[in-house]
């Protein structure tokens, strides 16, 4: 038998096992759809953002702690936003620092679903229009990012923050930074 | 001549539309404002949607993005400048015109592989094809007169003869 004509028999079982590795990746959890962040290893951008409780001036300078932190763009219109509210809730009572960013958010609705569920931030920033996103690279609510104690962005998640992202993927790089922070 | 004239018209409104999917109300400073603007919020691909250019989008962020790619172009920055700003920002997925960076450098070289491959597959296969056909033309030859009987080879021997 000449054995060329085994080639499309092995090109076609190369593109099963591509296929495969691909929807196994896509049914355990994987978005082919994530992009990667471009700020990552860059500090968060400069710019001045009123508080939303306060309406006072704050800089970047608020991101710079000497410890980890998490910096959580969410909305009120967001519903994977309301999902992921409990467990951030929890991760500010384990004592996680979390800054929030209120993004093209109406203010009064942003105070009043605080009051109602708690408030795990320790400060969050008003950005209506959405400039201070636009610079971190957001494409969509909620997203959360991994910021140093020196306030370069080390980690960006789009999705909702819950336990099993927190445990396998959030924490060991907050770990990590919390080490190396000392 | 009336009905051609409305389903023309119509026509042309159903070709056309697609090209003006989101109307925003920019005043532009000049036509090459305008020109720029609309060049860019077609090169530039929408972070959310992902298959759609920020001008055919009604996503939030391409929303966003085409006012940023207006404001940026008032303050008089060039085309460039404007990408730059935005793949700053959102990576190089923005832009559907991939640079050369060592995770996109198989896109760049796997096409040009692939056709000297089959080039190189194509004429090996060609150079084979002749060199087996010529053989075989010689063997069958030999072969034939080998396999003749005796008496076979004594006619035509003496045919051979007879020509001559």
């Amino acid at each position: 038998m000449n054995k060329k004509l085994y080639l499309p028999l092995l090109i076609f079982l190369i593109l099963v096992g591509a296929f495969f590795i691909q929807l196994r990746q896509n049914a355990s959890g994987g978005d082919p759809k994530l992009l990667e962040s471009a700020l990552v290893g860059k500090p968060v951008p400069e710019k001045v953002m009123q508080g939303l409780f306060d309406n006072k001036d704050y800089t970047s300078g608020v991101f710079k702690q000497g410890k980890p932190i998490l910096l959580n763009v969410w909305a009120t219109w967001c519903p994977t936003c309301y999902a992921e509210h409990q467990y951030l809730n929890e991760l500010a009572k384990q004592g996680i620092t979390i800054i929030g960013v209120d993004y093209k958010d109406d203010s009064a609705k942003a105070v009043k679903w605080l009051k109602d569920l708690d408030n795990p931030y320790q400060l969050v920033l008003k950005d209506e229009k959405g400039s201070l996103a636009l610079d971190l690279g957001v494409y969509g609510a909620p997203e959360t990012f991994i910021i140093d104690g020196k306030g370069v962005i080390h980690y960006r998640l789009a999705g909702d923050v819950n336990e099993k992202v927190w445990k396998n993927t959030l924490l060991p790089i907050y770990n990590q930074l919390l080490e190396d922070g000392k | 001549m009336k009905k051609l004239t409305a389903l023309l018209i119509m026509l042309v409104a159903v070709v056309a539309s697609p090209c003006f999917a989101a109307i925003d109300a920019f005043n532009f400073s000049s036509a090459q404002q305008e020109n720029d603007y609309h060049a860019l919020t077609n090169e530039l691909r929408c972070p959310q949607c992902q298959n759609n250019n920020i001008a055919d989008s009604n996503a939030t962020i391409a929303i966003d993005m085409r006012a940023k790619v207006f404001e940026l172009l008032q303050e008089g920055k060039t085309k460039q400048d404007v990408v730059n700003y935005m793949v700053e920002r959102y990576g190089h997925f923005v832009t559907y015109n991939p640079p050369i960076t060592v995770a996109t450098i198989l896109l760049w070289i796997l096409p040009a592989l692939l056709i000297c491959f089959g080039l190189a597959f194509v004429f090996r296969q060609k150079g084979k094809t002749l060199i087996k056909n010529s053989s075989q033309d010689i063997s069958t030859e030999n072969s034939t007169v080998e396999n003749l009987s005796d008496e076979q080879q004594k006619r035509l021997k003496a045919l051979l003869k007879n020509k001559e």
